[in-house]
């Protein structure tokens, strides 16, 4: 169920990005897309009654060695930190999106895609 | 109980979609947005993602604040209606449809709750858990992953980042370079 919920937030912003025509609205549906499939990601790794990826005192045995316990009840690490890298590029992609509405909106004074359609040298 | 604020915490970010693609004043889907952004900085919280949760809220605030700039101050233009009757019809029953098959597919993946990677005891993530302290030395599994095993990772995204700063200053500087003719004139 938790899988079907991130599908269905990533196809209203689907639907946001197809249908509106809007620019910032379009970005919007990407954004929300974004979101769906980190949150997808991060989902594939837990686990219920786990532990976040950190090493704390109570789960040392020896000088460098974890427990087995926390072994076993870690959740997944790799997908956190591809998903750190995920959201940081999201921020950059989104300035470059929103700088291109910016300009198209001082050109052509309007967010609204079907009356950009005449080129202008 | 914990398992209600997250049902909880998912229906609140799935209403704030909504209302975000439904609104017409730009400037409340652009707040919806940030609703999202935070409540999803919960929710990874609530799957034991300390570090994705701040870095969340840190790339969501500046998000917030470069979106709110591009809307604030224009006309908020209310356009209204959609693309055509026709186009809109088809797109929702083709975006039902991938919807539907795609539900089945989710059946072949394993129940929520049991990690993917404890299926397979070769998985690259085994030895990061097990093994990450032992070798770098880092307590935070996830700082070694991205700072010591996957270091080319972050030394990419760093070029990524750089490349589309680069682009969206190229594309928002105000004086156009002077073309070599011009300087002759």
């Amino acid at each position: 169920m938790a899988y079907a919920w991130c599908f269905l937030l990533f196809m209203t912003g689907l639907y946001c990005a197809v249908v509106k025509k809007n620019m910032v609205k379009i970005v919007l549906g990407i954004i929300i897309m974004e979101y769906a499939v980190n949150i997808f990601l991060i989902m594939l790794g837990y686990r219920i009654g786990g532990v976040a990826p950190i090493v704390g005192k109570g789960e040392l045995a020896g000088i460098d060695k974890v427990t087995s316990a926390f072994v076993n009840n870690c959740v997944d690490p790799l997908p956190q930190a591809l998903v750190l890298t995920s959201i940081v590029i999201s921020l950059g992609s989104l300035a470059l999106m929103i700088a291109l509405c910016i300009r198209t909106y001082e050109r052509y004074g309007t967010f609204d895609i079907t009356e950009i359609r005449r080129l202008r040298g | 109980m914990e398992l209600f604020i997250f049902y909880a915490l998912m229906a609140f970010v799935l209403i704030a979609a909504f209302i975000a693609v439904e609104t017409r004043n730009l400037l409340s889907a652009v707040i919806c947005v940030g609703a999202i952004g935070f409540g999803g900085s919960l929710i990874f919280l609530f799957l034991k993602a300390p570090d994705i949760a701040m870095t969340q809220i840190v790339v969501e605030v500046l998000g917030l604040v470069i979106l709110i700039r591009a809307t604030i101050s224009r006309d908020l233009t209310f356009i209204s209606g959609d693309r055509e009757f026709f186009g809109m019809v088809v797109s929702v029953v083709i975006l039902f449809a991938i919807f539907m098959a795609g539900i089945g597919i989710f059946r072949q993946l394993p129940d929520f709750g049991t990690a993917v990677y404890t299926r397979t005891p070769e998985a690259a993530s085994q030895t990061y858990v097990s093994r990450g302290l032992e070798e770098t030395g880092a307590s935070n599994i996830v700082t070694s992953v991205i700072l010591d095993f996957r270091a080319y990772d972050t030394l990419g995204e760093a070029t990524v980042l750089f490349a589309s700063i680069i682009g969206a200053t190229a594309i928002l500087r105000k004086k156009a370079k002077k073309l070599p003719e011009d300087l002759d004139e």
